[in-house]
């Protein structure tokens, strides 16, 4: 019988390297043996990927992407296709978390030092799949045809009429037409079905590079400059464990935990009250009339707070564009930035902390700014937070070299 | 690689002329799938004029009319508010109404109309898009003392007089756009046509 089995496996090997790739990305793939929590949002954010696809799909089964009908067919997947509610309440749940569990990813990538060398390509990638992930975001959110669905995409789509001399051809070519109509709706739905395979195959690049650099660590020490030989190997670093069992294991505990608080909005809030499903949305879209207050997504607010902090300049609302997009662009750059010469938080000096936990806190206020409704006071909050956001970057190549580090340990610690 | 008798020189030619080729002939490829997603014939057709009767618009009301998908509001000013326009002047961005594009030729006067008592304009912030808030009252709480009723914009805050003006420092550059119209009798305005007056 196993005799048997061997050969055909063998069998395959010779036609596919399935046995090579199970040794190679899990059973003999040796990841640091230090990893903590943080660790468990790489995994988590393929598992929301995969929810999302699942749901998605599910969905595209009752939805009808025709602005005469899309909202009521978002309503009789709720009401009248059984068990259409959960699979609805999964998938916008799941994009605010998979927000989450990609914003602690990327936090985690600050704290460790995940982005520097020799990993710039792999945070490079990361990035590339943020933005992947922003485009379906916004595109998913025009579906239901609701008052936010409706205006917060007329905003959007009019950020690119802000373009200098091109600016208004643009926009009317995103939309398709003059006004968000049937028509933006329709090809904003091929491109939010479109866009999560794309996401699949950038994730897929992605794990290709972690796994030929291979995993950082919260200490930030290359386990492979390390001594060799470990209780698998001989060859193999000796601060190394193989991903499989070990990690698969401690990121099913993750997985646990995740799935229960995922559970609990999606059973209990599924709106979070008005910030993962916003109340103008449960209105069908008016293109005669604006809700008395607008704010995209939680996840975009940071953002859209930065745009609103500009004031226009020579008559146009482009600098603010070009700041927003700039807010997110710079994070391409971050790998040539820090001049720290250590990688980790843990090894880095007070500068360096104090200059992080500001980023942290300017990128959750500007989040909760993006949600008010426009003010003097709020204008000017969020022209502070923007000024931080950026100094965390445009200043990092000074501070972070004239930073006190400590000495940095030989072998990881526990 | 360069075995005898190869001619390098003749293939790198080769090779590279056929590349350049192919990617014209890929670039042209693209032309079908960029422009398909241009507005369609059917929505560039989308945009006959519209009729709006203002005989039932009581004064100080708004109307929303719809034309090419967009709001189109009628204001029916009060003499008051026409009067308190011209205070409105020292705080505008453009108080005269230079910017050409803005409006026909005819609407480039103090009340940007061509009645005084009749306003209308296309109903988007000339910021991002939204659709501004009528808000017709003097002075109120949240606007201060100096309203003397306008459009407040919802999503940014932009500020607009009851001539469609844009007020200084807010997010939108300019002054809310007035469509080309056309009384048909005393009371009916075709709105999106002008009979060639302009």
């Amino acid at each position: 019988m196993s005799a048997e089995k061997t050969e055909n496996l063998s069998w395959i090997d010779k036609r596919f390297p399935l046995t090579e790739t199970w040794k190679g990305h899990l059973a003999e793939y040796y990841a640091p043996k230090n990893l903590n929590f943080w660790s468990f949002f790489g995994s988590l954010a393929i598992l929301t990927l995969l929810i999302q696809i699942v749901t998605g799909i599910w969905l595209a089964m009752n939805y009808k992407p025709d602005a005469a009908l899309a909202f009521a067919s978002v309503e009789y997947i709720m009401r009248d296709v059984d068990w259409g509610w959960l699979i609805r309440y999964m998938h916008s749940t799941g994009a605010s978390m998979f927000f989450i569990v990609i914003y602690l990813h990327m936090f985690r990538a600050l704290l460790w030092g995940s982005y520097r060398k020799p990993r710039e390509l792999l945070w490079i990638i990361g990035v590339i799949i943020y933005l992947a992930m922003m485009a379906t975001a916004f595109f998913g959110y025009l579906l239901p045809w609701g008052q936010m669905s409706y205006w917060g995409a007329q905003v959007i789509v009019n950020l690119f009429a802000a373009v200098p001399v091109v600016g208004d051809d643009l926009s009317v070519w995103v939309r398709g037409d003059y006004v968000i109509s049937d028509a933006t709706l329709n090809r904003f739905f091929a491109f939010h079905f479109l866009l999560p395979f794309i996401l699949a195959a950038l994730v897929f690049i992605h794990i290709v590079a972690l796994h030929h650099v291979g995993s950082n660590n919260p200490d930030g020490i290359e386990i492979k400059d390390g001594p060799k030989g470990n209780r698998w190997s001989p060859k193999a670093p000796a601060d190394g464990i193989p991903f499989h069992p070990y990690y698969t294991v401690k990121d099913f505990m993750g997985v646990v935990v995740f799935l229960a608080l995922f559970s609990l909005i999606m059973f209990y809030a599924p709106t979070m009250g008005g910030i993962f499903l916003e109340a103008p949305n449960f209105q069908p879209a008016n293109p005669m009339l604006t809700p008395p207050h607008i704010a995209p997504v939680w996840y975009f607010t940071p953002y859209y707070a930065m745009l609103r902090a500009v004031p226009p300049m020579w008559g146009s609302q482009f600098p603010g564009v070009v700041v927003m997009f700039g807010a997110i662009l710079i994070f391409f750059v971050l790998p040539w930035l820090d001049r720290s010469p250590v990688k980790s938080i843990r090894y880095k000096g007070p500068v360096f902390k104090v200059a992080l936990a500001i980023f942290a806190v300017s990128f959750v206020v500007l989040a909760w700014l993006g949600m008010q409704p426009a003010s003097d006071l709020s204008t000017l909050l969020s022209q502070i937070f923007t000024v931080l956001y950026f100094a965390f970057f445009l200043l990092m190549p000074i501070y972070s070299s004239l930073d006190k580090t400590k000495p940095v340990p030989e072998r990881v610690t526990a | 690689m360069s075995a005898e008798g190869v001619n390098n020189m003749r293939r790198r030619v080769l090779v590279a002329a056929t590349s350049v080729i192919g990617a014209v002939g890929a670039g042209y490829a693209l032309v079908p799938f960029v422009a398909s997603m241009n507005p369609s014939a059917r929505a560039r057709a989308a945009g006959a004029p519209v009729e709006a009767d203002v005989s039932k618009l009581e004064p100080g009301a708004l109307l929303r009319v719809k034309w090419r998908g967009k709001p189109v509001w009628v204001v029916h000013r009060t003499p008051e508010m026409i009067t308190a326009l011209a205070t409105n002047d020292p705080k505008l961005v453009d108080p005269q109404s230079a910017v050409e594009s803005q409006q026909p030729a005819y609407c480039q006067n103090p009340t940007r109309s061509i009645k005084p008592e009749y306003l209308v304009a296309i109903g988007i912030c000339t910021h991002l898009g939204c659709s501004p808030t009528y808000r017709p009252e003097f002075g109120p709480d949240d606007l201060g003392a100096d309203w003397k009723g306008g459009f407040h914009c919802p999503c940014h805050g932009s500020r607009f007089d009851l001539a469609a003006r844009v007020f200084k420092n807010v997010p939108a550059p300019t002054n809310l756009v007035i469509p080309k119209h056309t009384y048909l009798n005393a009371t009916t305005i075709l709105i999106g046509e002008d009979r060639g007056a302009a």
